[in-house]
């Protein structure tokens, strides 16, 4: 009997207590920031951005839509930080007005296809035959019809009945799904005839628990690198769409507005499209920076390798 | 055993510089490899059995690397050799087979090309005709029937042993002094296995090379090895000929190791076992490294590690037992 | 010991012409198991060997209704299972658990220990509160001797032994009268194997299971079977005790691989040993007449034609070759 104490009973495991302590949010943070810094500053400044966007009206050195018609397209300087357009109105104010439009619409429909994605996609993945092929046809024709012209109709049609920002969500949502649901659907593919997967059958676990205990969470890294994409691209698609006269409407600001309403100063008073150029591009990278970082520390295999 | 010493590893010390800590993978290893006999180095995974072969052919790589000691081959210090110097040494006096034939072939090119290319680079072929003449020539010395027409097949048509038959025709093309074999048939089956094992004995044999097998099974210990190595957390524990080592061990390690495969013929109703694992090697005290699982463990093994004693002739074995025993 | 193969226990599985077929890409057919007649008794631990791509696993998984067969019939005691629908299943399935060959794979590196070894008992509602789900799971991992406060832990925070330790407890956590066992024990090392081995073995004693035990390590199936079932590409070719196969092997293939094992004694190495020449025919195109023929040395005309059949050589000691003479 003693022999069998000694097979069965408790054994100390050496790898387990030493390197395998769960991480805190402290020795996390540590780890990225030794790891990746550039992932901590991204998100830091995100985090800032965002602030800055929700107390716009407190820290903006002027009011939103304020002209003043003595000062139109000055330079950057001390009285306004980043200069002013055409009309008067200090750059740096609409730049943190702009952040709260172009913040919303970067995220909102992000998240919205995102969703959607990953629910058609992992039902294409995991079900298979007509349901996939169905799925996948109406993906390959969502990403064959070029996109800017699904938006407008998108905004046209639904500009009537709807507040221009949620006619953006609308469009830039249907137009993103498609990349995700693809991406989604190979994962959950290769996933489902994990060893894992099948040891849940032989359980006897259902096919929704599978898909949302089993599936889902291994791909939330490539939902995270997909969302850091997304982000961006929607930033830059309201742009074009302001661009077109059908985005955000104007004395609103966004940062793809600044930009097409200065092009016509381009040469003569460069800092007036530089400034929401540069911020939209500082935020893409913090937003692709951070995707990575996350992407890692999210690995569960990243903590011990 | 009066044999030149091929390959001779003195103090070899192979680290990793992680971001927990130093892995001292290969701790102060000394290992020879004499002409014409197999050498076997058994342990269990993790126990840097494989770094230590990795060590020869220089294939550390970062955050690894030797720290310190001496690799030499035929007399030849390989340690602190450029890239370019060891290439030219390894493939014209070591070559290395690995567990895996699938991975260490290229699945787009032909096999036979394949091992013409090695041919052809290490200049043991002058002309295509030629290079091609020797790779037939060579697929039929390890048995690979209708080689002729299996010259033109890529990796993914052959099976795992046809595979690791191309893998032992392309590391004996170039006539090495040294073979050195890391898990050469733990992907195959047992049939195979059998095939395998005998071919790399008349190889052997025939050409009087030396050849290092690295393996966690005994069992292939006991049917080709001449010397046996047991590694244990980064060292030698236990060193002796093999029937030396299967009559007379002495490690407690060796011995719980015996005891714990399962034999034909013994129908023991529970196996022995050696309780827990083998230990992490970022945290290693000071003390025998063994001495946590270890049914005679002191307190003198826990706060000291034990140099390896010389326990009968060509029988070394790194336990304090040993040491009262061998005075 | 009441649980022993001289014992003939009641039949608990059975499979009748069982025969699964895949489709491979190239619209070709992998045979991967043809025509098998395999009886499971109640408390033995039956062993499945061949060599790899033999079709023991498929087996295994159509005789747990993890994958459909293709022709033939699987019964569990008196109820054919084959047709079930999973929901049907539900309920015989909470009695047949797997142990997969790769701690590794097998368990979902984003679920903690906790969650692994309660998903059979969430899934089937054993228990009504968190909390005695919590204490069975605790009372699992300590009967599979993984301490209890690693309940928290990821599976990639554990060795080898430890995780196949977890997967072990999982498969017992709704304690299944059947247990396979997909070679569970050769990604492990020899230390580590044989604790798991002790394991398996103490816990189908304590459990009366009826165990299907996959491997290809004769030495290991001769620690831990009662009885063995020989399979060469997708047909059994011999079943018997385990005392009789390993003395008195009928089948020339299984005389080949009892001798092409390494055997961890030196002295034996110089004995003279039959190597089985040749690779394992594709399952795609399997020869005609005996599987084994293109590599047996004894194989006649009849061989190459005529597909043997199981006969009984005493005893329950089953063979499937033309040339045994009784």
């Amino acid at each position: 009997m003693e022999k069998k104490t000694k097979q069965t009973g408790i054994q100390s495991e050496a790898h387990a207590s030493d390197i395998g302590e769960k991480y805190g949010w402290k020795e996390m943070l540590h780890q990225m920031w030794k790891q990746n810094p550039l992932a901590i500053l991204s998100a830091v400044l995100i985090i800032a951005i965002i602030a800055a966007a929700v107390f716009a009206p407190v820290i903006a050195p002027y009011k939103e839509a304020q002209q003043d018609l003595t000062a139109r397209l000055q330079g950057p300087g001390m009285k306004h930080l980043l200069g002013t357009d055409e009309l008067g109105r200090d750059v740096l104010t609409r730049i943190l007005f702009g952040a709260r439009v172009s913040l919303v619409v970067g995220i909102i429909p992000s998240v919205i296809s995102l969703i959607i994605g990953l629910i058609l996609g992992m039902i294409a993945g995991y079900f298979g035959g007509a349901v996939d092929y169905l799925l996948m046809r109406l993906v390959d024709i969502m990403l064959a019809f070029p996109s800017l012209l699904l938006s407008m109709v998108i905004m046209y049609t639904l500009g009537r009945y709807a507040n221009s920002v949620i006619c953006i969500f609308a469009a830039l949502s249907i137009t993103g799904w498609a990349s995700v649901a693809r991406v989604v659907r190979s994962q959950t593919l290769s996933l489902k005839e994990s060893v894992y997967v099948e040891a849940a059958r032989s359980i006897g676990v259902g096919k929704f628990r599978i898909m949302f205990r089993h599936i889902f969470p291994n791909c939330i890294p490539s939902l995270i690198v997909l969302f850091t994409l997304n982000v961006p691209s929607c930033i830059l698609s309201e742009s074009t769409l302001s661009f077109l006269g059908i985005g955000v409407q104007p004395p609103a600001a966004s940062w793809g507005l600044m930009v097409n309403q200065s092009k016509q100063f381009l040469f003569g008073m460069p800092w007036l499209a530089l400034a929401p150029s540069i911020t939209i591009m500082i935020v893409v990278l913090a937003f692709n920076f951070l995707g990575d970082g996350l992407r890692d520390i999210l690995d569960p295999y990243m903590q011990t390798r | 055993m009066a044999k030149e010493n091929l390959l001779e590893i003195r103090d070899l010390h192979t680290s990793f510089f992680t971001d927990h800590g130093v892995v001292r993978a290969v701790n102060g290893v000394d290992l020879d490899v004499p002409e014409g006999r197999i050498v076997g180095l058994v342990g269990e995974s993790g126990c840097g059995k494989s770094m230590t072969a990795r060590s020869v052919m220089g294939l550390i790589k970062s955050p690894g690397r030797i720290e310190s000691g001496s690799i030499k081959l035929d007399g030849r210090e390989l340690v602190g050799l450029s890239d370019r110097e060891l290439r030219s040494v390894c493939g014209d006096d070591v070559s290395m087979i690995f567990q895996e034939p699938m991975t260490s072939l290229n699945p787009v090119l032909k096999v036979g090309r394949q091992v013409e290319e090695v041919l052809l680079v290490h200049h043991k072929a002058s002309t295509k005709e030629e290079a091609k003449r020797l790779t037939v020539d060579m697929f039929e010395r390890v048995g690979i029937p209708e080689a002729e027409k299996r010259m033109s097949a890529y990796p993914h048509e052959l099976s795992g042993g046809l595979r690791q038959r191309v893998m032992i025709a392309m590391a004996m093309v170039c006539k090495p002094r040294l073979l050195i074999a890391d898990e050469p048939t733990t992907a195959l089956d047992v049939t195979i296995e059998a095939q395998i094992l005998r071919l790399m004995k008349q190889l052997c044999k025939e050409h009087h090379m030396g050849i290092l097998i690295i393996t966690h099974n005994l069992g292939v210990v006991a049917e080709i090895c001449d010397d046996v190595y047991v590694m244990y957390a980064g060292r030698i524990v236990e060193n002796a000929p093999v029937f030396e080592l299967f009559d007379h061990k002495r490690h407690p390690y060796t011995e719980g190791l015996m005891n714990a495969i399962p034999k034909i013929g013994g129908n023991p109703e529970f196996l022995s076992t050696i309780p827990g694992v083998v230990p992490n090697l970022l945290h290693v005290g000071d003390g025998c490294t063994f001495a946590g699982r270890c049914a005679h463990a002191s307190d003198r093994c826990r706060a000291e590690m034990p140099a390896l004693y010389e326990v009968a002739e060509h029988h070394t074995c790194r336990c304090f037992l040993a040491e009262r025993e061998g005075q | 010991m009441t649980s022993n193969g001289t014992e003939r226990g009641q039949v608990i599985l059975r499979a009748e012409k069982v025969t699964k077929e895949f489709k491979t890409r190239k619209k070709q057919f992998v045979h991967a198991v043809s025509d098998v007649d395999l009886s499971l008794h109640h408390g033995e631990t039956l062993a499945l060997v061949g060599e790899s791509g033999c079709g023991k696993s498929t087996l295994a998984r159509t005789l747990i209704h993890l994958l459909p067969v293709t022709s033939g019939k699987v019964f569990y005691k008196d109820q054919e299972i084959t047709k079930m629908s999973d929901r049907d299943f539900r309920l015989i399935g909470q009695k047949m658990q797997m142990v997969f060959q790769d701690p590794y794979a097998s368990l979902n590196p984003r679920m903690t220990v906790r969650d692994i070894i309660a998903e059979p008992l969430v899934t089937h509602k054993v228990f009504r509160t968190k909390q005695e789900t919590t204490d069975r799971v605790l009372e699992l991992m300590e009967k599979v001797g993984v301490p209890g406060d690693f309940l928290d832990r990821y599976p990639h925070q554990f060795s080898g032994g430890q995780r196949q330790r977890i997967g072990i407890a999982r498969a017992i956590a709704l304690e299944p009268e059947i247990l396979v066992c997909d070679e569970p024990v050769s990604a492990l090392d020899v230390s580590v194997q044989s604790q798991v081995l002790n394991l398996i073995k103490h816990l189908k004693q304590d459990m009366e299971l009826s165990t299907l035990f996959i491997g290809h390590d004769l030495s290991v199936i001769n620690f831990i079977a009662d009885r063995v079932a020989v399979m060469f590409l997708g047909r059994i070719c011999e079943v018997a005790t385990k005392d009789e196969l390993y003395s008195r092997p009928l089948h020339p293939y299984t005389s080949f691989l009892l001798d092409a094992i390494p055997k961890p004694d030196p002295h034996l190495r110089d004995h003279p040993r039959r190597y089985l020449s040749g690779e394992i025919p594709s399952p795609v195109h399997p020869p005609e007449g005996c599987h084994f023929h293109t590599r047996c040395p004894y194989a006649t005309e009849q061989c190459k034609r005529e597909v043997p059949e199981m006969k009984d050589y005493g005893g329950g000691h089953l063979a499937a070759c033309h040339c045994i003479r009784a």
